[in-house]
């Protein structure tokens, strides 16, 4: 069984890699590109952890192949900041203990930022349900939701 | 929303003289946590790395014949295979206090079943391969001759004489004469205080209810997962996530039969725990397999494996009664408790008889509790075990009792308040108040007496939990520059380096930005015990704190040799040592970067290590609000308002404080509203994932509100109380309270799900 040999873009920078058929972008990435930021929760696209954008859309990347990153470019939480310096997002997630464990925190943070690139001024109720598919056991979502709609607030020049 | 924060105790309180602690400063681990950087227990890898994998049960309960593991071994690429066999036999005896006992004989075949399996996903062989694919093509060359036998789910019917037997040689323990004939119960507890026949004969009213509660997971987001690397020579190395890093390498090093000495445990960052990673799953097989082939060996559970076989909490079926004078004073309680230990024994039990009844003071109390095994993964710790299931049968029934009383349920919890001095049924009288002052500020807060809508109803519950202390310890070093690095043995898993660092720098008057707080590895600190029962604030923050204070001792000694004065003569203030008297001369303080720069010339680098055994936890006390919008046609309902009321001693990171509060109260949402283990008929699990087995989301909840009520605690140089757990005890109580309220009918049986729910709405009964 050869492996396939796939082209693509990660964060910004060309990547080649070889996989198996079967293995998915978020095997790819935590086990051929090292890239670990991007977590697994469940492998079945129920909780979020494993959130990364692939040509400006957010997927569950233990839902894609590996091979289906041929050509595309993929954004992941190693992409997040601007060298040392973090989004807001990540900043306000800080801030506001918005995190306690962490290991949903990345797939929210790429969730959060693709929703205010589509929605810039979301209400509380519309941050509650874009970010329905993302768990986090810990925190019971409160700071979380004020990271964002704060975050929201700063970027939009507030 | 801004969180309130009350302070019974104003009047001669130091709050004022307090600079770091109380405040929220971002924790010392949150850029590489927001980042990705941050190394979980599934993100480390060695050069030459092997991946494991495990074949588990597909019976609820079978004998094992005979596993054939040849074919499997023979496979390119496989490395390694092991069964039972390659785990050396455990004597069969409890270890440790009653209430948290361990036996290894159970612990040893959890990890690998023996001559049994005894649940559906029971690990049975387990491969390394070069692949991940590999290892799961090997998997499916083990041949494992099973002997199916009939199973055993629920706990009533797992207690039946004719029940099929998990072990046929188990004879129920602490049942004087002891019972003749084996059978599922593993233990009987009876707790007693005063007369309780006495007590009901003298109570004007009385309400006895049953209850029915599932077994719920602590649904941590990250699986179980492990590296591990032995070597030629017998050492070992582990990076697991888990609650307790000591622990790992005890228990580990137990299974393997090796010196403690010999392996070496990193604490990787965890990704969640809830009481469900003071165990260990996949640890000594990884290690197993790479003692077996000397290469390091990685294993990562699915997500279907966390859920077959891991620990969930107990499920449980309850009788209690509660009987009370007209005027409100409660004279007599009594429970049964019959909890589900899964597997092997060792339910929580015990704590629910204990703390169900404890929030009162109740002159006659009978608390009677069973462990019982039965087909199902062994249970695990989840925050403040025990209680909450038992406060769900308690906490509805006072809500009962105050309604047939035509008392107002919160003033009737008020009335019978437990303080310092009240008894309690396990013996020792209450050595703190805290719960009274959290009825007193629900009782306060605008939302008591707030109007509701149609279909709403307001609930309120309680809770207590233990909180512990324990073993703990802490290095504070002082850097060249001045700087300090605090390590610690504490696992940290909600921002207990950000604790830390704030208690060490308000100690040492520094600057929280001038302390580094790090987690060590089991090689470089003393013992430390897990990060549970509430306990790392409160007992490792005392070890720091006088680690700190070993360190200013020293401080002040360097500063009086510089000086010329005797130890004695120079004192810390605000983060310079000083003389102690105007009389010493005209000496400027001298900062802790200044004597820190001279430590060369006074000794050499300064520093102190504090172990501890620490003492004097306070309970935690909770109380709750919650209001609900039942939906008469669907069943389903809508929590509109969660209030969390809790003593907390004194906060120490004030924003991490509140987080456990609403954390605390949406997983007692979800395990009141949504969550259950589902079985067919075969004993097998049906929803061993997050998409039937649903947790709390975020568009399911409103914004929980918090009142952190503080009661310092004398016996923490802050006043710190654990903060973890009760938050979650009283929430299915509160719920319940709520949707009775609401449809006038009182649910005994959780979940609360919709089809319930509409059940009761149609039902006559009341």
């Amino acid at each position: 069984m050869s492996k396939h040999h796939v082209t693509t873009t990660l964060n910004g920078n060309a990547v080649e890699f070889l996989c198996e058929t079967q293995q998915t972008l978020l095997e790819v990435l935590r086990d051929e590109l090292h890239h670990t930021g991007t977590k697994e929760g469940c492998a079945t696209g129920d909780c979020g952890a494993c959130s990364v954008t692939l040509d400006g859309r957010l997927v569950c990347s233990c839902l894609v192949l590996g091979v289906e990153a041929q050509g595309k470019s993929i954004q992941t939480i190693e992409g997040m900041a601007e060298g040392t310096s973090l989004h807001p997002l990540q900043r306000k997630f800080l801030e506001h203990a918005a995190l306690q464990c962490g290991v949903c925190t990345p797939g929210i943070l790429i969730a959060a930022r693709a929703l205010l690139e589509r929605n810039p001024d979301p209400s509380e109720e519309e941050v509650r349900f874009w970010l329905a598919g993302n768990l986090c056991r810990c925190t019971g979502y409160n700071k979380i939701i004020d990271a964002v709609l704060d975050a929201a607030h700063e970027m939009r020049g507030g | 929303m801004d969180a309130k924060v009350i302070k019974p105790e104003a009047e001669g309180r130091d709050d004022n003289a307090l600079k770091i602690v109380g405040t929220s400063p971002v924790r010392p681990d949150g850029v590489p946590k927001v980042t990705g950087l941050a190394r979980y227990g599934a993100d480390f890898a060695l050069p030459g790395m092997l991946w494991g994998a495990i074949l588990r049960s597909p019976h609820a309960h079978a004998r094992i014949r005979a596993i054939d593991t040849s074919k499997a071994g023979s496979l390119t690429g496989v490395k390694a295979v092991i069964t039972s066999a390659d785990f050396p036999e455990q004597k069969y005896e409890f270890v440790g206090p009653e209430r948290v006992a361990i036996n290894f004989w159970h612990m040893t075949r959890n990890v690998m079943a023996r001559e049994k399996v005894l649940y559906e996903g029971h690990a049975v062989a387990a491969v390394a391969a070069t692949s991940k694919a590999i290892a799961e093509a090997a998997l499916r060359l083990i041949e494992v001759d099973y002997e199916p036998l009939p199973h055993v789910i629920d706990v009533d019917a797992a207690m039946q004489p004719d029940a099929p037997l998990l072990f046929e040689d188990m004879i129920t323990r602490g049942v004087e004469p002891p019972p003749k004939n084996a059978s599922n119960i593993s233990k009987r507890t009876e707790l007693n205080l005063g007369d309780v026949d006495a007590g009901f004969a003298a109570a004007d009213e009385i309400v006895e209810m049953s209850f029915k509660t599932a077994p719920v997971h602590q649904g941590y987001i990250e699986p179980h997962a492990c590296l591990a690397r032995f070597d030629a020579k017998g050492q070992g190395e582990i990076w697991a996530a888990s609650q307790g890093h000591f622990v790992v390498r005890a228990f580990t090093a137990r299974l393997l039969n090796m010196n403690i000495g010999d392996v070496l445990v990193h604490p990787a960052e965890i990704g969640g725990g809830f009481g469900g990673k003071t165990v260990i799953y996949v640890e000594p097989l990884a290690a197993a397999l790479s003692r077996k082939c000397g290469h390091p060996v990685k294993i990562m559970m699915s997500r279907e494996d966390v859920f077959k076989s891991t620990g969930p909490t107990s499920g449980s079926s309850m009788t209690v009664k509660i009987g009370a004078r007209k005027d409100g004073t409660l004279v007599a309680a009594d429970g049964l408790f019959k909890f589900q230990a899964g597997a092997f024994p060792g339910s929580p039990v015990m704590n629910a008889t204990m703390c169900g009844f404890a929030p009162y003071n109740i002159p006659n109390v009978r608390s009677v509790g069973y462990d019982v095994v039965c087909n199902r993964p062994k249970s695990a710790a989840y925050r403040a075990p025990g209680s909450p299931i038992s406060a769900f049968a308690v906490e509805s029934v006072m809500d009962a009792l105050a309604a047939k009383l035509g008392m107002d349920p919160l003033k009737f919890r008020l009335m019978n308040a437990c303080k310092t001095g009240t008894p309690t049924a396990w013996g020792p009288k209450h050595a703190h108040d805290g719960y009274a002052e959290t009825v007193k500020a629900l009782l306060a807060h605008p939302a008591y007496a707030a109007p509701l809508g149609k279909n709403q109803g307001r609930g309120f519950a309680s809770g207590f939990w233990f909180n512990n202390g324990g073993e703990s310890s802490a290095t504070v070093h002082v850097n060249e520059d001045g700087t300090v690095v605090v390590a610690t043995g504490s696992m940290d898993i909600g921002g207990s380096r950000a604790s830390m660092a704030i208690m060490a720098a308000e100690t040492l008057g520094i600057a929280y930005d001038d302390v580094r707080a790090i987690v060590a590895d089991t090689a470089s600190i003393g013992y430390t015990h897990v990060t549970g029962g509430s306990r790392v604030t409160f007992a490792t923050g005392i070890a720091v704190v006088e680690a700190c204070r070993k360190v200013i001792a020293e401080l002040c000694a360097r500063a009086a040799m510089i000086w010329k004065l005797e130890p004695g003569e120079v004192i810390w203030e605000n983060g310079c040592a000083r003389p102690a008297d105007a009389a010493a001369g005209k000496l400027e303080p001298m900062p802790l970067k200044a004597i820190a720069a001279k430590r060369a010339l006074t000794g050499g680098p300064i520093g102190a290590e504090a172990s501890v055994n620490a003492g004097g936890a306070a309970p935690g006390f909770a109380t709750e609000l919650c209001d609900v919008e039942v939906d008469p046609e669907t069943g389903g309902v809508k929590i509109l308002r969660f209030i969390v009321a809790q003593d907390v001693g004194r906060a120490i990171h004030r924003s991490y404080v509140e987080g456990q509060m609403e954390g605390g109260a949406v997983q007692g949402i979800g395990w009141a509203l949504n969550e259950e283990y589902i079985y067919d008929d075969a004993g097998r699990l049906l929803n061993a994932g997050f998409l039937d087995y649903r947790i709390p989301v975020a568009s399911d909840l409103p914004m929980i509100e918090t009142v952190l009520v503080e009661v310092p605690n004398p016996n923490h140089p802050y006043g710190a109380k654990g903060v973890g757990e009760v938050n979650i005890v009283p929430a299915m109580a509160a719920v319940a309270n709520a949707i009775n309220n609401a449809i006038g009918r009182r649910l005994t049986e959780l979940p609360m799900s919709p089809p319930k729910v509409l059940a009761a709405i149609h039902s006559g009964q009341k």
